[in-house]
């Protein structure tokens, strides 16, 4: 059973989509469609991390009783990429296109190191803890 | 077993990559002055006292002090395999290594045997304990990839290297008769090939498609490549070693070359399709850095058809493959990882809010100055392997430069981190 793993492994290149649309439109200057795109990856980053945090965390916390583990530390990552999610609204708000690009460069690595960790080992932990009962609990994505 | 490798995972502090990343550049504008120093010597005989000093210069004190640094800082937070006691054995290898490496270059500059002593010394303490804890680390690794075992085979390959490079140093200080000819020149294949050349694999199948949001690598390769590598590695050393001149021993050599050249293709293919567009110094370096692995490649299947030919393409190839491929590619790693981990640690220290980005750790322009200066080191390098009386001289003066700016770069990292860390 891997239908975590699958399921928000896929959400996360979804993600990046988006983050990278932001990114492009703010290396060629153009501010309006950075706009957009910026909400779009925000909407979409955050419905991504509410399935976590709401539904798959609290499931497996109840289920293995730990709540100091890993999903405590992924809650932390998720605080630092929300912070600097929103220094990017600022940047864009401030049209300082150095200053997005600086923020798009380090959320990147802070984003892409944090979903490697739950690709590999996490979202294998939460199939394995929750088997079927996963599926509902994905329901919230509708990803594309 | 596997929840508590990612739950205790715990960066090191920073000083335990930063020593490493600090003192390595120093290194490099060593082996530039090492080729100021004696001319056309070092670019005209591979064996000569200036080409294996600035050779180990590059590769132990450069190359293996970065890599080190990187795989101590790395482990904890990419395979959730933590080593025991990060500081002590950071302070260990680190002192090990620098001084392992200085008296290694000044043994073969000065012709001393007892610095060469000292070396063999030096350098097994500090490496032999990195192997065996290293090893043990990812033995115990929560995340078992492409990337875990790519990296383990590495290590096999520098445990290789160093027990080559052993009876080596035994023949030069301490009069051992060499056993076979063929040390010689699996010495430096197993470091470039095996060490070097399956971490940076193992470590590009995670981060070519991290940083640069290119494609994934074909699974076949992620899967095969470095154990296919290290196998076919081992196969054709012992051809090497028990049927030399053998065909057995060309075909074997030649599919290494091919096999990493393929790597090295994949890698810029990969890198054409990438979605992230931003101007990028580190994208900039690793193209760089397969290209002339690329090219160290072809070199070497040329020279292993026809070996009687044009002898100076082997000094080519230590250039293509120790300053083209293996620095360019850790000058670009450098510039992720330095100002990420100011970042990371400064956010942890201070929150997120206040902790300065990436770039304000280390803006773009300092990074494209290096870039153009490694650039046209490199150029003269090559320059001066066709033209060594012309210009191995202005070849050491750029590259010892272009080393120069790397410390400055990272001196001003270090410093800005230092800076708002205090500050608060």
């Amino acid at each position: 059973m891997s239908r975590v793993a699958e399921t928000m492994s896929r959400d996360h290149a979804a993600c990046d989509e988006r983050f990278t649309a932001a990114e492009a439109a703010v290396a060629e200057g153009d501010l309006a469609r950075a706009g957009s795109a910026l909400a779009a990856f925000t909407a979409a980053l955050e419905r991504h991390l509410g399935v976590e945090e709401s539904e798959l965390f609290p499931a497996f916390e109840q289920r293995t009783g730990m709540t100091d583990g890993p999903t405590a530390m992924m809650r932390l990552e998720h605080a630092e990429m929300r912070e600097l999610v929103r220094q990017l609204g600022a940047a864009l708000d401030a049209a300082d296109a150095a200053e997005f690009l600086g923020l798009t460069d380090t959320l990147n690595v802070l984003m892409q190191q944090h979903n490697l960790k739950e690709e590999q080992v996490l979202y294998a932990l939460l199939d394995e803890a929750l088997g079927s009962d996963a599926e509902p609990l994905l329901a919230g994505l509708a990803s594309p | 077993m596997r929840a508590a490798g990612l739950a205790l995972e715990r960066a090191p502090p920073i000083a335990v990559p930063f020593r490493f990343f600090l003192t390595a550049p120093v290194f490099l504008i060593a082996a530039g002055a090492v080729l100021v120093w004696s001319g056309p010597e070092a670019l005209t005989w591979r064996g000569s006292p200036a080409a294996l000093a600035a050779a180990h210069f590059v590769t132990l004190g450069f190359m293996t002090m970065v890599m080190a640094g990187a795989m101590l800082q790395m482990l904890p937070v990419l395979a959730g395999a933590s080593v025991p006691h990060p500081e002590l054995l950071a302070a260990l290898v680190h002192v090990g290594l620098a001084s392992g490496a200085a008296a290694l270059g000044g043994g073969f500059l000065l012709g001393w045997p007892v610095l060469l002593k000292l070396a063999a010394w030096l350098l097994g303490a500090a490496l032999v304990p990195l192997v065996i804890a290293a090893a043990a680390a990812l033995a115990r690794a929560a995340v078992r990839n492409a990337t875990t075992r790519g990296t383990s085979l590495g290590l096999a390959g520098l445990a290789v290297t160093v027990a080559l490079g052993l009876v080596l140093v035994a023949t030069y200080a301490w009069g051992v008769p060499l056993a076979n000819l063929a040390a010689r020149m699996l010495h430096p294949a197993w470091g470039l090939l095996g060490w070097a050349g399956l971490l940076v694999a193992a470590v590009a199948f995670q981060v070519v498609p991290m940083f640069q949001m290119t494609p994934r690598y074909p699974d076949a390769m992620t899967r095969w490549f470095t154990a296919a590598a290290f196998g076919v590695l081992l196969a054709w050393s012992l051809a090497a070693w028990y049927a030399a001149g053998s065909p057995v021993e060309l075909v074997l050599g030649l599919a290494l070359a091919a096999g990493y050249a393929l790597f090295a293709v994949s890698t810029l293919l990969l890198q054409r399709r990438r979605r992230r567009r931003v101007r990028d110094a580190t994208t900039a370096f690793w193209r760089l850095g397969m290209g002339c692995a690329l090219a160290a490649c072809v070199a070497w299947a040329a020279r292993l058809v026809a070996p009687d030919e044009l002898p100076a393409l082997e000094i080519a190839i230590g250039v293509l493959a120790l300053a083209g491929f293996a620095v360019s590619v850790i000058d670009g790693m450098l510039y992720k990882i330095v100002p990420f981990l100011a970042w990371f640690h400064l956010q942890a220290a201070i929150g997120a809010k206040r902790a300065p980005h990436m770039k304000k750790i280390l803006g773009d322009a300092p990074q494209f100055v290096h870039l153009a200066l490694h650039a046209s080191a490199l150029a003269l390098l090559l320059l001066a392997v066709g033209w060594p009386e012309a210009f191995a001289r202005v070849a050491g003066l750029a590259l010892a430069l272009s080393a120069v700016m790397l410390l400055r770069n990272l001196i001003v990292a270090a410093r800005r981190y230092r800076r708002v860390a205090r500050a608060s």
